[in-house]
């Protein structure tokens, strides 16, 4: 089985938003509901970068291990995925999140939270794989069709990578070896405990 | 015919000496084209942005609450605190506090009225008060259990009634836990109103403490209104219960004043308090039920016995006989010692 990953290579990124735009539209995310963002760092200035960013689907994942419900489960492809029927909304996960990825409708009094929503490596929910119900908790299943994530498989630069981790990572390797430079896999070390060395 | 040669001699040169000037800059320029530029050196990169500061912020689109926020490694602390530290500490804390209390009953057991019971009572609590008690109580009990579910939940309950089962039970607890903080608050803030004045330090409370409070049969240390162990439950309710209240609600408003640093510091100041509020009440449960006798009545029924409030408040109830409020005893000029 594969071991998926996601590769944002920072220099490539040019902040076009397509990747926001393409989850949103492939998986009929509600407004206020962004399961991928795009974050400019030193906008404006000299160096800037952007980074691509939703679940990482980390290895020994923080929102499962803080969720008082026990709602998250993690496929046979590393996937970190939740069950919407199990979550009670409580916020825990995105406490415990390094990247900001849990989202939750706003529903009700106060700040009261609905079932959180993320990043589901487009892969759907516990329910069967391209059912109706699943697209409608979870949206698109596009791995069960074989298919990549639609953020980066629409990546204009490809500066966005889907798939096996260990593919990917030789995929940058073999880019920062030909252009000479490269800033790293954001968010790896933090995510995989994993540094891509060139 | 030789001028012309000179010339053509002399164009021949420049020619060369041109093609010579184009190639070496062509030489020099791809030479530019050949060494590598590094974008990197002037750009930010992870490792340095995370050791500046615990999150890399920058600009979105988005407008969603803390969508700047690219990374957070922080959230890894605050997991090891909601897995590990909290559940430990919690569970030590109360169950100490519940095994200490074994102890106490085990070996001191109840304390007796020494003089009996009479046939006088003196009332001790309106029916203001006691409401203004029961509405805090029942609050709090209601936001203890339903917290606790939180942080043990998952690993008493979960297993033994299932997911789903635990999922419709933990939904209602939140409902619960979020609408109760209401009345909860009222309560505090009834409780501070009636009985702030009383719970004012005084300087016999340093002798009712020196004298082991109550928990040394033999002695009955006077005490006012309240006795200084009272007194100490009250204030550290009040502040306990102004703690959890403000970081409650910064729990149940998330991201409306404060940030994700902001969010995970409320909910272990929430979680800390509370499991410390939990075993201060269940102390304060037990003193006024199985630890005393003649104690619960007061907020039972409203009114104690002669006998307990003399052993137990002297110089409250000489205030009580004197402004004439216990019936079957004539009102007399207070005899009260100078303090």
């Amino acid at each position: 089985m594969a071991r998926m990953k996601f590769l944002c290579d920072a220099e490539r990124c040019i902040e076009c938003n397509a990747c926001v735009t393409a989850c949103k539209n492939e998986h009929d995310v509600p407004w206020g509901i962004n399961r991928r963002r795009v974050v400019t760092i030193n906008d404006g200035k000299p160096g800037e970068r952007s980074v691509s960013m939703a679940c990482m689907h980390c290895t020994d994942p923080p929102c499962a291990a803080v969720c008082p419900v026990d709602c998250f489960y993690v496929t046979a492809d590393a996937v970190v995925l939740h069950s919407k029927d199990l979550c009670i909304g409580c916020g825990y996960c995105f406490y415990a999140c390094p990247f900001g990825a849990p989202q939750y409708p706003r529903v009700g009094n106060f700040g009261t939270r609905g079932k959180m929503d993320k990043c589901t490596y487009c892969a759907g929910g516990p329910e069967a794989d391209g059912t109706m119900a699943e697209f409608e908790k979870y949206g698109a299943n596009r791995l069960a069709e074989g298919k990549l994530p639609l953020c980066s498989e629409m990546c204009s630069t490809k500066s966005l990578l889907s798939g096996d981790g260990e593919i990917i990572a030789q995929i940058y390797k073999e880019r920062v070896v030909k252009r000479g430079y490269g800033s790293g896999a954001w968010g790896w070390m933090t995510a995989y405990r994993e540094q891509i060395t060139v | 015919m030789a001028p012309l040669r000179a010339v053509r001699l002399i164009l021949c040169g420049l020619v060369a000496a041109c093609g010579l000037l184009v190639g070496v800059l062509a030489v020099s320029s791809h030479a530019q084209q050949g060494r590598i530029i590094d974008p990197d050196a002037s750009a930010v990169n992870e490792q340095m942005l995370l050791e500046q500061s615990p999150r890399i912020e920058g600009r979105t689109v988005l407008v969603s609450e803390g969508a700047g926020v690219l990374m957070q490694p922080a959230g890894r602390t605050w997991r090891h605190f909601h897995q590990v530290l909290l559940p430990w500490t919690g569970a030590i804390v109360i169950l100490g506090t519940i095994l200490g209390l074994g102890l106490a009953y085990a070996l001191i057991g109840r304390l007796r009225l020494t003089a009996g019971r009479s046939d006088t009572k003196v009332t001790r609590f309106t029916a203001f008060e006691r409401l203004a008690h029961w509405l805090t109580a029942t609050s709090f009990v209601l936001l203890a259990l339903t917290g606790l579910n939180i942080t043990f939940g998952k690993v008493l309950l979960l297993p033994l009634i299932g997911p789903e089962a635990f999922t419709t039970l933990s939904e209602i607890a939140k409902w619960v836990h979020n609408f109760v903080s209401f009345p909860f608050v009222l309560g505090l803030i009834l409780i501070a109103a009636l009985w702030m004045r009383d719970n004012i330090p005084r300087r016999v409370d340093i002798e009712w403490l020196k004298q082991g409070g109550g928990f040394v049969k033999s002695r009955h240390p006077v005490a006012g209104r309240f006795n200084a162990g009272e007194k100490l439950v009250f204030w550290l309710a009040l502040a306990a219960g102004a703690a959890v209240a403000v970081s409650g609600y910064l729990l149940m408003f998330p991201f409306y004043v404060t940030d994700i640093l902001g969010m995970q510091a409320a909910q272990v100041v929430h979680s800390v308090v509370a499991m410390l509020f939990i075993a201060l009440i269940i102390g304060h449960i037990y003193i006024g039920t199985l630890g005393t006798e003649g104690a619960f009545e007061a907020m039972g029924t409203g009114s104690v016995d002669l006998n307990w409030a003399r052993e137990h408040h002297a110089l409250w109830l000489q205030d009580e006989i004197a402004k004439g409020h216990v019936s079957g005893l004539p009102p007399r000029s207070s005899t009260r010692p100078a303090e």
